[in-house]
């Protein structure tokens, strides 16, 4: 019959307290000891030296102010991330050619004439090949909220997409996105840049 | 890390009294940098106008402090000093938590509190933070504490110091020992930060080279919440900070966006424009069908919960401007609760429902506004700044943190309710937005 070792029967129970201990990690008591006097240790957990299992124990313990890490440009971290980043790699090499991008007056989701051609053009192109597909996405100048630009972007992606629709293209075909004010075709703050950014880029799928 | 606070005073009128002398504090500031690494990022103090009542207190260093690698007493110092309730002066080295104080010798000295402590490395690796707190003025010791914390949680012992400090001497709550989530704009590159409440011991959640925007805290303090656009489109998506583990919550047809936790966990309001412009939605946290909450002709959508967990607050242009309703979490009509001024949004409602900050346009400025909801009245501009954006109450709803912009830089301050304290997060070049103020759990 085998028995069991006392000194590890020792160990186990000091490590199984410790990582008792452990579980509450961040422990607070109350000093109560009279002013002047040495304060009386009563919640050390081991009074030898620190052993392996104690740091490992330790070790083991997650701090509170932890924050894991996740990086979308190296895919490191967990979930999806890796798979998501290769995907916007992929997508953001397009570059959208400049009869795909229609322009909108401030605060205004009308489809000014001289655009008129470029939605005539891309109904046609999505009811002659229907399996075609492609993505409308709106964009804002960088006044006002970014939330609520969203919005507003998602509306001009929304009115680019009807227009289409009542010109032939199926509803199918065509998905409007927003990027609000999120990602200006031009850096700047002036009345110049904001016009080149209120606006909409189609894109193949 | 440690690191001086330094107070500016924006306003002249300031009694000079507020000011610390000068070469202790120099001398504290250089040995705090000895022995700290350079910091991230930090809030620093600026105060207008007068009539802030300020405590005087005493910290002395906490004994041994140096060997821990973190300024323990350096960190509470600044966390009392950034609240603008107290006025702490450097204490003798000599004190700690077991001296014999001579409160009428402290009170001679013009110190109505006292603070000494110690920090000491147990066998297994860990630090026991002990301080005593004494009120010189009544003559009596008002706390005595003991933590035991891992090496990696000695500042946030340190921001719970604090926090113990100043609910004992001003009956309140004090925000130290939480955290903000903020996103951070370098060139390309995109980062979700979470940072303790003082700006500093900052990490990084995630890194994207796409924006990310409207970070939302779970109530447990546990998860964000955020909008990612890595898929080439705006998606929800909740992330667990100690794991890094994150799933999609949300990515329907269209925009997903502007996540909001219900007071209890088990809810997100969303914005969906899945059915055609952005409108709310409820779903639950853990996933499963979105519930569609409103139905009008224009964009619904900023929902925030009220804290009772039984409306929702939201801005909406269904009235031609953007506008600030709330309508109940089982949908139905909704209420305008914003008049003045034709583009007011960015709700944020005060953890005991009484107050709306929300930004508010006026003329080509972007102001943070602050409407008492129970009293009625004007709202009240909080800033004098041009393009201010989101704001977020501390969770013991004395402060507000809020995006602007100073000198083309993209910045966060903090605000009191009276506008009178303001601190501005520094760090080095990059854009810094969407701020969200963490609740008191981690």
């Amino acid at each position: 019959m085998k028995t069991r070792h006392p000194h590890s029967m020792v160990a186990a129970t000091l490590f199984g307290s410790l990582l008792a201990l452990l579980a509450g990690c961040d422990t607070a008591t109350k000093l109560n000891e009279p002013p002047g006097m040495a304060p009386v240790e009563t919640r050390r957990p081991v009074a030898t030296p620190p052993t392996a299992a104690a740091a490992a124990a330790v070790a083991a313990a997650t701090p509170q102010s932890s924050v894991a890490t996740v990086d979308l440009a190296t895919g490191s971290g967990s979930g999806v991330a890796g798979a998501a980043a290769a995907a916007a790699a992929g997508t953001a090499m397009m570059a959208a050619p400049g009869q795909r991008v229609i322009y909108f007056d401030f605060d205004s989701y009308a489809i000014k004439d001289e655009f008129k051609g470029v939605i005539d053009n891309y109904a046609k192109v999505l009811s002659t090949n229907r399996g075609k597909r492609m993505v409308v996405e709106g964009h804002t100048d960088e006044r006002g909220g970014r939330e609520y630009n969203l919005a507003l972007g998602q509306k001009r992606a929304a009115a680019v997409v009807q227009s289409l629709t009542l010109l032939g293209a199926a509803d199918q075909q065509l998905e409007a996105v927003s990027f609000g004010e999120e990602r200006p075709a031009v850096q700047g703050s002036d009345e110049a840049a904001w016009a080149k950014n209120r606006r909409a880029e189609l894109k193949d799928r | 890390m440690a690191r001086c606070l330094q107070l500016r005073h924006a306003d002249p009128r300031v009694p000079p009294a507020l000011n610390l002398p000068d070469v202790p504090r120099r001398g504290l500031c250089l040995a705090a940098l000895a022995w700290c690494a350079p910091a991230l990022a930090q809030f620093r103090v600026e105060i207008s106008g007068v009539g802030a009542t300020q405590v005087p207190l005493v910290l002395a260093p906490f004994r041994d402090e140096a060997k821990s690698g973190v300024a323990i007493s350096q960190v509470v110092r600044a966390d009392l000093e950034r609240s603008g309730a107290f006025r702490a002066q450097p204490g003798d080295a000599s004190l700690d938590e077991r001296s014999n104080i001579d409160m009428a010798q402290w009170r001679g000295k013009g110190a109505d509190a006292l603070v000494a402590g110690s920090v000491s490395r147990l066998a297994d690796g860990r630090f026991d933070v002990r301080y005593k707190l004494w009120d010189t003025v009544k003559g009596q010791e008002l706390l005595g504490q003991s933590k035991v914390v891992l090496a990696a949680d000695l500042r946030l012992a340190a921001h719970r110091v604090a926090d113990e400090i100043h609910q004992k001497l001003t009956g309140e709550r004090g925000v130290y020992a939480t955290r903000i989530a903020y996103v951070v704009r370098t060139g390309k590159r995109f980062t979700l930060h979470v940072t303790d409440a003082d700006g500093e011991g900052g990490q990084v959640a995630l890194a994207s080279p796409e924006p990310i925007i409207s970070p939302a805290w779970s109530p447990d303090g546990k998860q964000l919440a955020y909008v990612s656009f890595e898929t080439q489109k705006a998606v929800v998506w909740v992330q667990d900070l100690s794991t890094g583990q994150r799933r999609i919550v949300a990515s329907f047809r269209g925009s997903n966006s502007a996540p909001a936790w219900s007071p209890d966990g088990t809810r997100l309001a969303v914005t969906l424009s899945q059915d055609g412009l952005a409108q709310l939605y409820t779903m639950p946290t853990a996933g499963g069908p979105p519930v569609r909450l409103t139905s009008s002709n224009g964009i619904d959508t900023e929902p925030v919960y009220a804290p009772d967990g039984r409306s929702i607050y939201f801005v909406s242009d269904r009235g031609g401007g953007p506008q600030v309703y709330r309508v109940s979490i089982n949908g139905g009509s909704a209420e305008r609760v914003t008049f003045a001024g034709a583009y007011n949004i960015s709700p944020a409602i005060s953890p005991d429902g009484q107050q709306l900050a929300f930004i508010t346009r006026q003329g080509n400025a972007y102001r943070l506004m602050l409407q008492d909801l129970a009293a009625g009245g004007t709202p009240q501009a909080l800033t004098d700044s041009q393009d201010d954006e989101s704001p977020s109450f501390a969770p013991n709803g004395r402060l507000i943190v809020y995006a602007t912009r100073i000198q083309g830089n993209d910045v966060l301050m903090t605000t009191t309710l009276d506008g009178k304290i303001k601190s501005r997060l520094l760090s080095s070049g990059a854009d810094m937005r969407e701020p969200a103020w963490g609740p008191y759990g981690r």
